[in-house]
């Protein structure tokens, strides 16, 4: 029966393999090969702990299914950086304590990343929209909004060479 | 964890509809972001046995700036929306929409097409493209046809589309110069909330008389539906105060809204009323400021105001 097959995941530039039926989503599938980095929160959508990039686009893992992501580079929050070189947006969330509990800031660092991407100076709008798809229960926000603020910043002076 | 089901990637167009074709038999669905369809089946409210991807269909993606008409294809997903400026020039009330839709991470995979399959009366790109008079062609192995967007839904969540259809394109005719074109989402918050109430305009005017009229409602009726009544009132004459309440009121007779989690039915009726008349009013308003030079553009609050209008508590609430 063709209900399950073993795929190719190419996962922080590097190809990791395993067997999945056609129903399993990618969040569940990255665990299953131990990136358990990608949290699963609500599994239908709302809070965005799940979130990984998808040839750069953010998406909710728990809402794409695992075989159609085969040959797409995946990015999770680990292929940013590791703790010997943090990502700018992961050294802005660590220096402006914007993590309490940190199960939401795998996901939020991912979308993140991705408004950075897509608005190097972004405005309070586009950071509050852009996380509008990313739930915590903790912190309140607003140290969330000032270290993606931040992270824009730093990144914006990495580029003109400061 | 859901109940498992075939899947097939289809990579092209004839693939995908011979997929849906050989389904019949069977609960064969196609899915597109997913972001209706697997939160279904994990709620158990759908059960297919067969699933046929669509991502790879590159016949689904793409879109025709025409001199006449805007055609999209049905994959193209809402951050589509939002990085084409043909786009925002061509439907304004489209991108208020596409800005104040669901997530970012919703908003990278949901697709059109299935915001307008999904049949919600809440599903927030259909008013806008009511607004539009758009058009959705429908294909499948048998043929193709197309299918003005207001006849499309026949209740709540039953539409004219056949099981082994897809929706391919869906097309629009170009805005006249001066016209207004805007949408107006009131939610419980701004960032990913189900709608309330939803109302789309469109507003065109020549000679000091208001030319066409389209008001288009959102989740205030088992589907979404146009406001014929009002648009009627409108069309053909120079609006006053007094013929925008009479319209305002007619929007709200059309509606038949329901209590829910989000809002009682009175408000929703209320709201109906109160944006019809703010929409209207300010199209017209920007007609008479520009003097019918008005290009399409939108006449509503850019998104970024509507927070600090929120806190100064000037909403639809207290309007
Ligand atoms: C957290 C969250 C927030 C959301 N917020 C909003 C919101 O603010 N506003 C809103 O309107 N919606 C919202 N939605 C609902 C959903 O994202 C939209 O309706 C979206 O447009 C669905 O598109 P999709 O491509 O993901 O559809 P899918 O889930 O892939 O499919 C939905 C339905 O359409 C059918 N279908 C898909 N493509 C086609 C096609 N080409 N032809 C025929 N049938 C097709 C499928 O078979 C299925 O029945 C939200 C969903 C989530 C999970
Ligand atoms: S687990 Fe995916 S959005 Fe919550
Ligand atoms: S830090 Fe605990 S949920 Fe965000």
């Amino acid at each position: 029966m063709s209900n399950e097959r073993t795929i190719t995941l190419r996962v922080n530039g590097r190809e990791e393999r395993g067997r999945f039926p056609a129903h399993r989503t990618l969040l569940e599938a990255l665990r299953e090969i131990g990136h358990m980095e990608v949290k699963c929160g609500c599994e239908k959508g709302d809070c965005g702990a799940c979130a990984v990039l998808v040839d750069g686009m953010a998406v909710d893992s728990c809402l794409t299914l695992a075989w159609t992501a085969e040959g797409a580079e995946i990015t999770t929050v680990r292929g940013l950086g590791d703790l010997e070189s943090l990502h700018p947006v992961q050294q802005a969330f660590a220096d402006g304590g914007a993590a309490q509990c940190g199960y939401c800031i795998p996901g939020i660092v991912i979308a993140a990343k991705a408004i950075i991407d897509e608005h190097p100076e972004p405005t309070e709008d586009d950071v509050r929209l852009g996380l509008s798809g990313n739930l915590c229960r903790c912190t309140g926000y607003t140290k969330v909004f000032e270290a993606v603020s931040e992270a824009a910043a730093v990144i914006r002076a990495g580029r003109s060479g400061q | 964890m859901y109940a498992p089901f075939e899947l097939e990637m289809p990579g092209d167009l004839a693939g995908a509809l011979d997929a849906l074709a050989a389904g019949r038999d069977s609960k064969t669905v196609p899915i597109a972001g997913g972001t209706n369809l697997i939160v279904d089946m994990r709620a158990k409210r759908e059960r297919p046995d067969r699933v046929v991807a669509l991502g790879e269909v590159g016949e689904l993606r793409g879109m025709d700036f025409g001199a006449e008409r805007i055609s999209i294809g049905g994959r193209t997903t809402v951050t589509d929306l939002l990085r084409s400026p043909e786009v925002a020039e061509a439907a304004p009330s489209l991108i208020e929409s596409a800005r104040l839709f669901a997530g970012l991470m919703v908003r990278n995979t949901a697709t059109v097409a299935g915001n307008i399959a999904c049949g919600s009366p809440a599903a927030d790109l259909v008013p806008p493209l009511l607004s539009l008079d758009a058009d959705v062609t429908l294909a499948s192995a048998a043929g193709t046809r197309t299918v003005p967007l207001d006849e499309y839904f026949l209740g709540y969540k039953r539409d004219v589309r056949r099981p082994d259809e897809l929706i391919t394109r869906i097309s629009w005719p170009r805005l006249p110069v001066p016209s207004v074109n805007t949408f107006y989402k009131l939610a419980r918050r701004k960032g990913d909330a189900i709608t309330v109430t939803g109302v789309a305009l469109t507003l065109c005017a020549a000679g000091g008389t208001c030319t066409k009229a389209r008001i288009a409602l959102g989740a205030v009726a088992p589907i979404v539906l146009r406001a014929r009544q009002a648009e009627a009132l409108l069309e053909g004459r120079a609006l006053t105060p007094a013929l925008i309440d009479r319209a305002a009121a007619a929007a709200a007779a059309a509606s038949s809204p329901i209590d829910d989690v989000r809002a009682s039915a009175g408000y929703r009726l209320h709201t109906v009323e109160v944006l019809t008349r703010r929409l209207v009013s300010r199209a017209w308003d920007r007609f008479d400021r520009q003097g019918d030079q008005g290009t399409a553009a939108s006449a509503a609050v850019p998104a970024h105001e509507v927070t600090a209008q929120r806190r100064a508590g000037s909403d639809g609430r207290s309007a």
